[in-house]
């Protein structure tokens, strides 16, 4: 048992160094320098001459390393990323990257978390009832469309939804997390704001993500149906509600858990999207705003984030699989 | 030659058996016929900056309506269509060729070729495929068609990777495999005489998963702004609405168009995939 | 041979269970599949019945029938089977559901995968004590597991385990201590050793037989196994092609055996006393989708004439207790063409 953690902590700690890697190689292996460019753009936008260009350029290099040879430059960032400094941000200097990762990250996580949490329990329970027999017909006639709509990226449902629901019909907010001009605090009226702010990117998260969630499901649902143990369970005389959840859902749980972690990824690109769509303040949106200003250190740092969080998170999940299957925690008949 | 005929006769009747992957298929068929066609029906001109009058409502003149720059909306989305199906296909395939060779490389020769290739697979899965993207593309002095297509094509391995590599370990085990290998046959002409002909429907079915995540990915950067700045793709589309508010000023006409035409590739796409599923997977079919 | 020592047909209880006529068809591409083709047989108190057959005879089928658990595309096509007067076949969905293990239970084919993975075996026993309304507190619950596993040979500390844990026969005496946890009046063994090594499958026979005796139900034995029969069962009923063509007390069916099928079968048992040369049985099981006219046996029946070929044998009775459908059930075979010597 702690050799197999040991195994897959390795593992993760192995994807960070690969994911702090690739995030430190890339933007250097690219042309173009993007000290350089930033301060061509400021000196072009402000018309022209500021002066030595190469001299400011020049120091800035010094004031990030960046006139280090390479390997010393990726050992002095690898100590910076594990003390979590990830640098300052380009545009809006002197923020730290930290503030800025850290500004946006409640948001996406509220969002997020609450979100698949929900798409999960609801895709679920959806695929299961479909795979079983005696499913309703309502359930078919709801569940086929819901399905189709995972097909869709989540940000298009995002767009449509708002277009429906923030500009024909108002009854929920265009973006942002809380209204222009209002000033967040701890308190009920701060809550109320969030949440409303947070029913459209939610649900263009939840709605266009149940379907893969019942598509797994009713799959491997399916397959357990025709498992001995449901024949006898069946044949005692249990209850249907007792022999589809608990003799069918959890033996089917494990897979849809594996399932989640594969996905994993894929869910929070779509995530960021929502939010670009949104204005919603979390990371994603911040990303996207770096994009646009060319703040590099902004970008890497975040993009680090996501790759670090999700390895952890697999982690994490591959540490609550023994608990709902017991036959990976023990070793031998007895 | 009197194979080829009853073998596509065989994959048309395949194919009749399950309705969902002949809706799939067809509704993508008429996608595509869209795309080809297009340009000789309508007149592309009118996709030039100031060809008409710009924010035009739908009319009988401009089936879909204008821009804020002037450009027919009906012309700009064909020929939007056949670029972002063009960068969903070569990212497809190039993903599909990695992903096959190294599933096939890894499930047949195993020990340390498969442990490299699986965690590897498995590293590139775990970070977030945008993340990457966004790091290349911002890196990217100008962004091209072509260039979106090799990207992309960077996230769609992964999942044939598996898919073959799962196919293969399990095929490498069966009976007419060890017959060759006694007869002499060799390591790679094994792998292509005796396993590959029967991962093709694996491999048509993860092509289509290929295609699917490439072009996932592909509008996901388009959406963000680091799509090809000077081509036209469904994506940009979408993003030059964004970009100059089309939503909030209610020009419905500008991004309903791509949106519907994407949310149609991808529903075909996920009609194929799943009714690939069940072809492969028989108790799935019977079930249901 | 060895034969357990039997009670007279006296020494049973009244009529437990009665299956008239019972017609199971499934439907294929084809047209109607006759898994079990007019079955009729009575089981006794105290008295174990076994079915044998070879694989698609239908007698698993048959008994799986008893408990209503024929999935589409079967279904259950005629007959009657009284339980102490209630028609089992005739029962609603809930009637049957509560009628499952407290009236008639089962214990299935294959133990190694019929329990639930993830739960502990004191889990998935106690909620068969709860779903038939066992409504007393959790720690009386776990004492009635506990007490269970003990009447089938088997540690209190099984309960906390997981099926996986388990071995092939610990698993199956699991499956015994639910079929007699709510002492029904019949219990279904259907081939409960199939899967098992010859020692282990006397202790769980053995344990089977215990637990019948303390709680006086009836045993139906489904298998193909006809040594297990004649250590075992009272009472032998022979399947082909869904149709019973033999049946009669053990001993009775070994010393005296009617119909050509029932011959070939014993004779194609080992002993220790005879070497001879072991004749299988040549030919094929009949496909029940398109039977053949007349006799279902008859293509592979070495003693077979024209009227065979034509004519469906009726139940004949023999001896008492002991029919027969072949159609020289009564004068014997005509020639001794099958040539096995029989104990």
């Amino acid at each position: 048992m702690l050799a197999h953690f040991s195994k897959r902590l390795g593992m993760t700690l192995l994807v960070a160094l690969l994911a702090i890697t690739i995030n430190f190689l890339i933007p250097r292996a690219m042309p173009g320098d993007p000290i350089e460019q930033q301060l061509s753009q400021l000196s072009a936008s402000s018309g022209g001459n500021i002066g030595d260009i190469q001299a400011m350029v020049q120091s800035y290099r010094e004031r990030f390393g960046l006139d280090k040879p390479l390997w010393r430059q990726y050992l002095n960032y690898l100590a910076d990323v594990i003390r979590g400094d990830f640098g300052f941000s380009l545009v809006n200097y002197p923020e730290r990257v930290s503030d800025v990762i850290l500004a946006g990250l409640p948001w996406t996580l509220a969002l997020l978390g609450a979100s698949t949490l929900i798409s999960f329990a609801i895709g679920t329970l959806l695929g299961g009832v479909l795979a079983w027999p005696g499913c309703q017909p309502w359930v078919k006639v709801v569940g086929v469309p819901v399905i189709l709509l995972s097909a869709v990226p989540y940000f298009i449902l995002g767009i449509v939804l708002m277009f429906v629901f923030a500009l024909t019909y108002p009854v929920l907010p265009v973006a942002g997390g809380y209204s222009f001009g209002f000033m967040p605090a701890w308190n009920w009226a701060t809550a109320v704001q969030v949440a409303h702010h947070a029913v459209l990117p939610a649900l263009s998260i939840i709605l266009a993500s149940i379907g893969s969630w019942a598509i797994a499901m009713r799959g491997m649902v399916i397959s357990i149906r025709g498992e001995d143990y449901i024949m006898l369970a069946e044949a005692k005389g249990l209850s249907a509600r007792r022999i589809f959840f608990t003799y069918g859902l959890r033996n089917a749980m494990l897979p849809q858990l594996t399932h989640l972690a594969l996905t994993l990824s894929h869910i929070v690109s779509g995530a960021i999207l929502v939010e670009v769509i949104f204005a919603y303040p979390g990371i994603g949106y911040r990303l996207y705003q770096a994009i646009h200003a060319k703040d590099y250190f902004v970008i890497q740092g975040i993009v680090l984030l996501l790759s670090v969080s999700i390895a952890f998170t697999m982690l994490v999940l591959d540490l609550v699989y023994p608990m709902i299957d017991p036959r990976i925690k023990s070793t031998k008949p007895s | 030659m009197s194979h080829a005929p009853t073998r596509l006769l065989r994959i048309l009747r395949l194919l009749g058996k399950e309705p969902l992957l002949t809706a799939g298929v067809g509704l993508l068929v008429l996608i595509a016929l869209f795309a080809l066609l297009g340009p000789f029906v309508v007149n592309v001109d009118l996709a030039q900056i100031g060809a008409a009058m710009p924010r035009q409502r739908p009319s009988a003149q401009y089936l879909l309506g204008t821009d804020v720059q002037g450009r027919d909306i009906l012309a700009t989305l064909v020929l939007a269509t056949p670029q972002t199906l063009k960068i969903g296909f070569f990212a497809g395939v190039m993903g599909l060729g990695l992903g096959t060779t190294l599933g096939l490389l890894a499930g047949y020769f195993r020990g340390w070729t498969d442990t490299v290739i699986r965690t590897i697979a498995d590293v590139v899965m775990t970070i977030p495929g945008i993340a990457v993207l966004v790091l290349v593309a911002t890196n990217v002095r100008s962004m091209t068609v072509a260039l979106m297509a090799v990207i992309v094509a960077g996230l769609a391995w992964m999942y044939p990777t598996r898919t073959i590599r799962a196919q293969t370990l399990s095929m490498r085990e069966r009976p007419y495999v060890d017959i060759a290998r006694l007869n002499g046959v060799g390591g790679m002409q094994l792998v292509f005489t005796e396993i590959f002909p029967n991962l093709l429907p694996y491999i048509a079915a993860s092509f289509v998963t290929a295609v699917s995540s490439a072009m996932l990915a592909t509008i996901g950067l388009e959406a963000l702004g680091l799509g090809p700045q000077n081509e036209l793709t469904l994506g940009m589309m979408i993003f030059w609405a964004q970009y100059y508010g089309a939503i909030l000023r209610n020009l419905w006409w500008w991004w309903v168009p791509p949106v519907a035409m994407m949310a149609l590739i991808f529903i075909g796409l996920l009609m194929t995939s799943t009714g690939m599923d069940r072809l492969v997977n028989r108790r799935l079919r019977v079930e249901s | 041979m060895r034969q357990a020592s039997h009670p007279g047909k006296d020494k049973f209880g009244g009529a437990l269970l009665e299956v008239r006529d019972l017609h199971v068809e499934f439907a294929t591409p084809s047209g109607a599949a006759r898994a079990v083709n007019g079955v009729s047989f009575t089981l006794q108190q105290g008295m174990r019945l076994g079915l044998v057959g070879e694989s698609g005879s239908g007698k698993s089928t048959a008994v799986l029938a008893l408990m209503q658990l024929i999935k589409a595309p079967g279904r259950i096509s005629g007959g009657r089977a009284f339980l102490a007067g209630d028609d089992l076949l005739a029962m609603t969905a809930e009637q049957m559901r509560q009628a499952r293990f407290s009236r008639i239970a089962l214990i299935p084919q294959g133990a190694m995968n019929s329990l639930n993975p993830v739960l502990s075996v004191c889990a998935q026993i106690d909620d068969l004590l709860t779903a038939h309304g066992e409504k007393t507190d959790p720690g009386k619950r776990r004492q009635h597991v506990a007490d269970l596993l003990h009447r089938v040979g088997l540690p209190e500390s099984v309960a906390d385990q997981y099926p996986h844990q388990l071995s092939g026969g610990m698993k199956q005496r699991v499956c015994i201590a639910m079929a007699i946890a709510l002492s029904p009046q019949v219990i279904i063994a259907d081939e409960p050793t199939s899967a098992l090594d010859v020692i282990v499958q006397k202790q769980v026979m053995q344990t089977l037989i215990h637990a019948q005796e303390e709680v006086g139900a009836g045993i139906i034995l489904v298998g193909h196994d006809m040594g297990l029969m004649a250590q075992f069962a009272h009472v032998v009923g022979v399947m082909y092609a869904g149709r019973l063509v033999e049946i009669a007390p053990v001993h009775e069916i070994f010393s005296n055996p009617r119909h050509p099928y029932t011959r070939m079968l014993i004779s194609s048992l080992p002993t220790f006393t005879t070497r001879k040369v072991f004749r299988g049985i040549p030919g094929v099981a009949p496909s029940i989708i398109n039977p053949t006219t007349g006799c279902p046996f008859h293509p592979r029946c070495p003693s077979a004439v024209d009227r065979c070929a034509v004519d469906v044998p009726a139940e004949e009775f023999v001896a008492q207790d002991h029919q027969v459908r072949c159609h020289f059930a009564r004068e014997g075979v005509p020639t001794s063409a099958i040539g096995a010597a029989v104990d």
